[in-house]
């Protein structure tokens, strides 16, 4: 039984051992080969694995792999222990399944890249520590995936470290993460403190008994680890580092940060549910914290004109969706759209990635339009997933978004409030994602001749994931269609994870209502969408000049970066400098220079001893040897 | 016969032309030279005593000392001979390098 796990985490292992031995000298095409390949075999060690889960009764699905104990200390026991449940095999099918095929895309994106085997061994290793993160079955090898995925982030955001911008982008991604880390890893030592162990399942069993509903310590735990996955799955106050994160190759930002490793915050959230779910208070912060993620994200997605920037700023606010589902409770539409997610998101940033490898390497969307014609796969394929994201019926993002607004409004911990957000979120995510897709694929083109004689429609290797991909986007929402007034099929899936739902049945009528509420909210979207930028002749520009003020507030980010330079950053610059001069220079550096000068000075004093004259070393041992005769001579007598 | 005292009077005196040979003489191979009229002043103090003391050991230490000297002569020759090489001179008080 605890072979499929094994095969599953091993699998990239073995890539990235056989790349670096190997690859090297074989070259790229090889590497690509080898590292799509382990991802082909990992996902069908996935698929093996979820039909070993569905073949147990329902509430017995769980495989465990204790592979050895790791650390023991007292009566404290932490094991390398990995699991797989219906959460972490859901998880485990995204990570292989698109992550698969962002390899495959990947050997036609980093065709010619002098580091391209240097980036399928990063890529495989990222794999493997994403798959460690799911697949653990306690805190600490989550947290061990949780570093190592951020680490592999870090080096494939800083991939051509030779651009400043990269590698400050890297380095930025670094120290926002290790905010939310420290957190996590502060939440941890409490949870050792109270249970005595990290396993999910003790901690699970133990929780009612031991901490107090709404008590402070869970509630402190809850929002530490929710400072945790704020960082990762980039919330209000740490979302910044994602949209710069986008110097990255584009594959991986749509693996790294759209699909997987962006999600680890849901999933973190999503498997500790069992303390949220007593701690009304972190809740409800969490669901405040994913609204406004989600309205502020989308808003400046709204007037980015970099492509790779509005999907980047799309994503803060579609994690945003997933994290107030998760503060209203409802963990499994939260995965549902994660799932789907990763589909229509993984498919934008590979045809934008598409789009900005037929025009070497440009992103503005002021100078694209018209591509349509010149890349049919890319701009179809990217039009599939706009429709899903924009919730679309009967695309996957509908399905998806719906059941977060359902839950939104109907679920105890919800409202009208955490409604209403979503929904005008769902009116600007399809405002921006069709504003993208006009500006980019409809119109009047703006390239230069010479950009439009080179343009080229990108080969199968790259197209074909995206094929598969839109196929995914457009029908992978079926797996949650609701059966109405019961629960869907990820839902039924989920369920043992998730304590058995329960929630509360509702009219099949006021449902339905819902649904034709949230597909016209995204029709009217795509509507504003083409009235602006296709049949208006001016585009924006008409509203940027109504309103210049708010604009460029919005079109600034709301100066947030500024803010935090200003409010944080400066002030640490300053404090540090201080503590350089001060302290570093005054004191420590003072003692030890003054301890190597007075040995100096002993030194220059002795040194008048050693005048480099032969002869008078001849003089010293003559006068010593003279002593020790006289010496011996008198000690006789 | 004479006394032993002849002996090692003629012994330290050998002794001290060598100690002035090395401390006063700039020149390497003067400097060899005198060291070598020390141990061979301690030779014949050695010798002396043997004899009066009615003792091979005296004798036997000569031998060594006699080989000793053999060796060190031709190392320090050697040496001698490349810092000319590398100098040309054997000024003694001019090989300061180690010096600050």
């Amino acid at each position: 039984m605890m072979n499929t796990i094994l095969f599953i985490l091993l699998l990239p292992v073995a890539g990235v051992l056989v790349n670096l031995l190997f690859g090297w000298r074989r070259g790229e095409k090889f590497a690509g080969r080898v590292a799509a390949g382990v991802m082909a075999l990992a996902f069908a060690a996935s698929i093996a694995g979820f039909f070993q889960l569905l073949g147990l009764p329902a509430e017995e699905r769980l495989i465990r792999s204790d592979l050895f104990e790791w650390i023991a200390v007292g009566d404290f026991r932490v094991n390398a222990a990995f699991m797989l449940d219906p959460l972490s095999s859901v998880m485990t099918l995204i990570i292989t399944g698109v992550g698969a095929l962002i390899h495959v895309y990947s050997i036609g994106y980093m065709h010619g890249d002098r580091g391209a085997v240097r980036y399928f061994i990063y890529l495989n290793l990222f794999v493997f520590f994403m798959l460690t993160l799911v697949l653990g079955s306690n805190f600490l090898v989550l947290f061990v995936g949780w570093e190592g995925v951020g680490l592999c982030s870090y080096l494939l955001i800083g991939f051509w470290f030779e651009r400043p911008a990269a590698s400050e982008a890297g380095k930025k991604a670094f120290i926002v993460n290790r905010i939310g880390d420290l957190c996590f890893l502060i939440a941890m030592f409490m949870l050792i403190g109270i249970f005595g162990t990290l396993d999910f399942g003790e901690i699970l069993q133990a929780a009612p008994a031991k901490l107090v509903a709404g008590g402070g310590a869970v509630t402190v735990i809850c929002l530490l680890l929710f400072a945790g996955a704020a960082g990762k799955s980039a919330q209000i106050p740490l979302f910044v580092w994602l949209p710069d994160a986008m110097e990255g190759p584009t594959p991986v930002s749509a693996l790294i940060h759209a699909a997987t490793m962006v999600t680890a915050g849901v999933y973190l959230m999503a498997r500790a549910y069992f303390l949220f779910d007593l701690s009304p208070i972190a809740m409800n912060v969490v669901a405040v914290v994913g609204a406004a993620t989600l309205l502020v994200a989308a808003s400046i997605a709204m007037v980015q004109t970099d492509i790779k920037r509005v999907l980047a700023y799309s994503t803060v606010s579609q994690l945003g969706y997933m994290v107030m589902a998760i503060g209203v409770g409802a963990y499994s539409a939260a995965i549902f759209h994660l799932l789907t997610h990763s589909f229509f998101k993984a498919l934008l940033f590979m045809g934008a990635g598409s789009v900005i490898h037929a025009l070497d390497g440009e992103q503005d969307m002021n100078r694209m339009g018209g591509l349509s014609a010149a890349l049919p796969s890319t701009s179809a394929t990217c039009a599939i997933a706009a429709f899903a994201i924009a919730g679309v019926f009967p695309l996957a993002g509908f399905f998806s978004k719906d059941a977060i607004l359902f839950a939104a409004m109907t679920s105890n911990r919800g409202g009208i409030g955490f409604w209403l957000a979503g929904a005008v979120g769902a009116l600007m995510t399809a405002f921006y994602i069709f504003r993208m897709l006009f500006k980019t694929f409809y119109g009047r083109c703006n390239l230069s001749i010479e950009q439009q004689n080179r343009l080229h429609e990108s080969p199968g290797v790259m197209t074909r994931p995206l094929k598969v991909l839109a196929v995914l986007s457009f029908a992978g929402g079926w797996v949650g269609i609701p059966i109405f007034a019961g629960a869907n099929l990820l839902d039924g899936f989920l369920a043992p994870v998730f304590g058995g739902g329960g929630e509360a049945h509702h009219e099949v009528i006021f449902e339905l209502m819902m649904m034709a509420v949230s597909f016209a909210i995204a029709v009217l979207g795509i509507y504003m969408a083409y009235n602006v930028f296709v049949l208006s002749s001016r585009g924006a520009s008409a509203y940027a000049e109504r309103w210049p003020g708010f604009y460029r507030l919005v079109f600034n980010k709301y100066y947030i970066d500024e803010a935090y330079d200003f409010l944080i950053i400066q002030p640490i610059r300053r404090l540090s400098v201080r503590l350089w001069k001060d302290f570093d220079d005054g004191l420590v550096d003072a003692t030890v220079n003054g301890a190597g000068g007075f040995v100096r000075l002993i030194g220059s004093a002795a040194r008048q001893l050693q005048t480099g004259y032969v002869k008078s070393y001849a003089v010293m041992m003559l006068a010593g040897a003279l002593v020790v005769a006289f010496y011996l001579t008198a000690g006789a007598k | 016969m004479a006394p032993l005292e002849h002996y090692l009077i003629v012994s330290a005196l050998l002794f001290a032309i060598g100690v002035v040979g090395v401390v006063v003489r700039r020149n390497a191979i003067v400097v060899v030279m005198s060291i070598e009229l020390m141990l061979n002043a301690g030779n014949l103090a050695f010798v002396s005593f043997g004899r009066f003391l009615n003792s091979m050991d005296g004798q036997l230490i000569v031998f060594f000392v006699m080989g000793v000297a053999a060796a060190e002569a031709a190392i320090g020759l050697a040496i001698l001979i490349l810092i000319y090489r590398n100098r040309e001179s054997t000024d003694v008080d001019s090989l300061n390098l180690l010096k600050l």
